[in-house]
């Protein structure tokens, strides 16, 4: 993982309507979306949004239906142009780009993952992983060899042959994972990409999204409405509503700290022992020596779960982080219970008792 | 005293129709009957129509409806010529191709065209009980010495079929592709769906002579090729968003995307159309007979004009087999199409 931006989007906007332009204006001193929709006839796709993305990063951009998650990633590779604002990728606007350099930029460095797989119903699947290659014009027997390659990674060996509608959501969905990997392009879009499955292939595709990233370090844009998918795949998390940010943090960090109560209410829900770690409520050493009563040492990257088996739910526990074989921090266990509860549900109790 | 004598009074343009008023012109049906009845005064129940005859009777410089009529013919006769010297060697051509057409078909012995048929029907169908089926059905029509009839009936399907899906499939593809495209091109389809057949044929035969195959050849084809041009443009619009957003987000070109894209997944859609521009192309080719298609509908034709009951009746047969035969081949081969982009 490098600090490099790979992915700027710099006050973008976006308005469906006749007339863009005037709604613009209107959105700009103030009007919300149901106003807009009610008194100018326009609808808010998306409002002001600002998000750099890492080279090498999943960033998870997550939202009611609704909230314009489509609409924005549509604009990383101008299947939808903006009313206003910057995309840059690399650096370089991608918006003033001309037809050619536009195509060429959706040929080789990005490629997208459908919620309903969008496979091509009269080629076999081979064919359907070799289509990204074949539009550049690489050669058959070259382009289904590398098909066969990312197919035999996503696990359909022996499908080569086969045509889309024999296969099932989940197969057919790695066939669409394996022609954008077979592009080789360093920046993956997958618009709820795992939507359309059911919960068990749905954490397979997942595990194997991870998998796969940890060996390829794309730069994945990923969009869902579920949180716990969200969680398990985000390194960086963009919480939009109604076409604008909430919220946008690692997502360790939303979770302690939800700035609204909209996304409190989202986080409310989850079991918050499995997805929390260590190090997101540990007290830093700040250079100072650990203490000397620790109970123990933990990783930096365990789970809030693993240490409550292993205090046996001793509260006056306290141990050693280490990252990578030093020291970083302490471990109360008094604070492991606390960030258990969240907010929103704290203070609720508070105000009934 | 004409009926309508007060409205050209009341506007004061007595003097104006009079002034034209020749009265050497030929005696219509109308003015015999009003000689007839004259000095009656017509009760106000009986007043008719104002039609251009009964104006006319009023004032002279209204033209009658025959005159109207005469207009019109003139105005085509008039066009005529011109409109020829255009057309004319531009569907030159499609006559040449109907007379080779004929040419081959008739011209090639029963022993090849069988084993050919069939090579055609597998090749589209891959089926054997059609190919068991299309063969009895040639060696029946054959058996009752219609083999020849059932051959240029055949021939000149096969020409207007192909060169309405020549046309059709590029027209659908453009009205698919333009709003405007498609909103004028609709009125022109409506218009050659809802004419009658015998319609068609009256400017044509006024255009070419009614001996040129060229003359048929164009009923034919605009009688057939709208359904090809409906369903091209339909399917290419029925295809599915997701698909073209994904292939637009690959980076295709607009060609990538017509050919590796639109067409495929249309095409059971235009492959519908072709089965019904095939059936009536056989429908109008039948017609066409009256302008010296040669074929089964020749035989029909004279089955109706002599009172010969049983050719009439046996040509109809053999137009029926010809017609379950089409249809049945082109059905399968759409039915192939269709399953192999089962979604
Ligand atoms: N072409 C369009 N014309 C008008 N409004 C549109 C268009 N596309 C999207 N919208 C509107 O923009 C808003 C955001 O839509 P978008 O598809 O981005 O939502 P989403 O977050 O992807 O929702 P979902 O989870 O249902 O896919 C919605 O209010 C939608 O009605
Ligand atoms: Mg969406």
């Amino acid at each position: 993982m490098t600090d490099k931006i790979k992915i700027a989007i710099r006050s973008l906007y976006k308005i469906f309507g006749d007339d863009p332009e005037g709604a613009l204006e209107h959105v700009r001193a103030g009007v919300g979306k149901t106003e807009l929709l009610e008194r100018h006839g326009h609808v808010l796709g998306l409002q002001d949004i600002d998000v750099d993305m890492r080279e090498g990063d999943i960033t998870v951009i997550m939202g009611l239906s609704g909230s314009g998650k489509s609409t924005l990633i549509r604009h990383l590779n101008r299947l939808i142009e903006p009313t206003a604002g910057q995309v840059e990728v690399d650096g370089e606007d991608v918006l003033a780009y001309g037809e050619e350099r536009l195509r060429s930029l959706r040929r080789e460095a990005m490629s997208m993952v459908f919620q309903k797989f969008a496979l091509l119903p009269h080629r076999t699947v081979a064919e359907n992983a070799g289509t990204t290659l074949q539009v550049r014009g690489v050669r058959q027997r070259d382009y289904l060899a590398e098909a066969r390659k990312w197919l035999e990674r996503v696990g359909l060996t022996g499908y080569e042959n086969h045509y889309p509608h024999q296969l099932s959501g989940g197969m057919q969905q790695r066939v669409g994972i394996a022609r954008a990997l077979t592009s080789n392009s360093p920046i993956m879009l997958m618009d709820e990409a795992f939507s359309a499955l059911d919960p068990l292939i749905r954490t397979d595709m997942q595990d194997l999204l991870l998998e796969l990233q940890k060996e390829l370090h794309k730069t994945i844009v990923f969009i869902t409405h579920d949180l716990d998918e969200a969680l398990k795949l985000a390194d960086r998390l963009v919480i939009l509503k109604d076409g604008y940010i909430v919220q946008q943090d690692e997502p360790q960090h939303i979770l302690l700290n939800p700035n609204d109560p909209y996304i409190e209410d989202f986080v409310s829900d989850i079991n918050r022992a499995r997805v929390l770690r260590v190090r997101s409520i540990m007290t830093p050493l700040g250079g100072g020596a650990p203490p000397a009563e620790a109970q123990g040492e933990v990783d930096f990257n365990d789970t809030l779960e693993s240490m409550i088996t292993r205090s046996g739910g001793d509260t006056s526990h306290s141990y050693v982080v280490v990252q990578e074989g030093a020291p970083v921090g302490v471990l109360e266990m008094t604070n492991l219970v606390k960030a258990l509860v969240p907010r929103a549900a704290s203070e609720a109790g508070a105000r009934k008792y | 005293m004409a009926t309508y004598d007060f409205l050209f009074d009341g506007l004061g343009l007595r003097e104006w129709c009079d002034a034209g008023r020749t009265g050497d012109g030929p005696l219509s049906m109308a003015d015999l009957l009003a000689k007839g009845g004259a000095g009656r005064e017509t009760p106000w129940w009986d007043l008719p129509f104002p039609s251009l005859d009964a104006l006319n009777e009023a004032c002279g410089r209204i033209a009658q409806s025959r005159d109207a009529t005469k207009g019109v013919e003139e105005g085509f006769l008039a066009i005529k010529d011109a409109l020829r010297f255009v057309l004319d060697p531009l569907t030159q051509p499609l006559s040449w191709i109907l007379e080779f057409a004929l040419l081959v078909f008739e011209a090639a012995p029963w022993w090849v065209m069988f084993p050919l048929l069939m090579a055609v029907v597998y090749l589209a169908t891959k089926s054997v009980r059609l190919i068991v089926f299309v063969t009895a059905c040639l060696a029946f029509l054959a058996f009752i010495d219609h083999y020849g009839f059932a051959m240029q009936t055949l021939a000149i399907i096969f020409v207007c079929a192909f060169l309405c899906v020549l046309f059709g499939v590029p027209i659908g593809i453009a009205m698919s592709r333009s709003d405007r495209m498609q909103r004028m091109t609709i009125p022109v389809l409506d218009m050659l769906q809802t004419l009658p057949p015998f319609v068609y044929l009256i400017p044509l035969i006024f255009l070419f002579s009614v001996t040129e195959p060229k003359l048929y050849g164009i009923a034919i084809i605009l009688y057939a090729i709208v359904p090809v041009i409906r369903l091209t443009d339909l399917g290419i619009r029925l295809v599915d968003r997701d698909v073209i957003e994904a292939a637009d987000s690959f980076g295709v070109t607009d060609r990538q995307k017509l050919f590796g894209v639109q067409i495929p997944l249309a095409l059971p859609n235009i492959m519908a159309g072709v089965n019904q521009t095939i059936m009536m192309s056989l429908a109008m080719v039948v017609i066409a007979s009256l302008v010296s298609a040669p074929g089964l509908g020749v035989l029909v034709l004279r089955g109706i004009r002599n009172l010969e009951l049983g050719v009439g009746l046996v040509s109809g047969l053999g137009i029926v087999l010809l017609a379950i035969i089409l249809d049945r081949v082109t059905k399968a081969a759409l039915d192939r199409v269709n399953a192999a982009q089962k979604i």
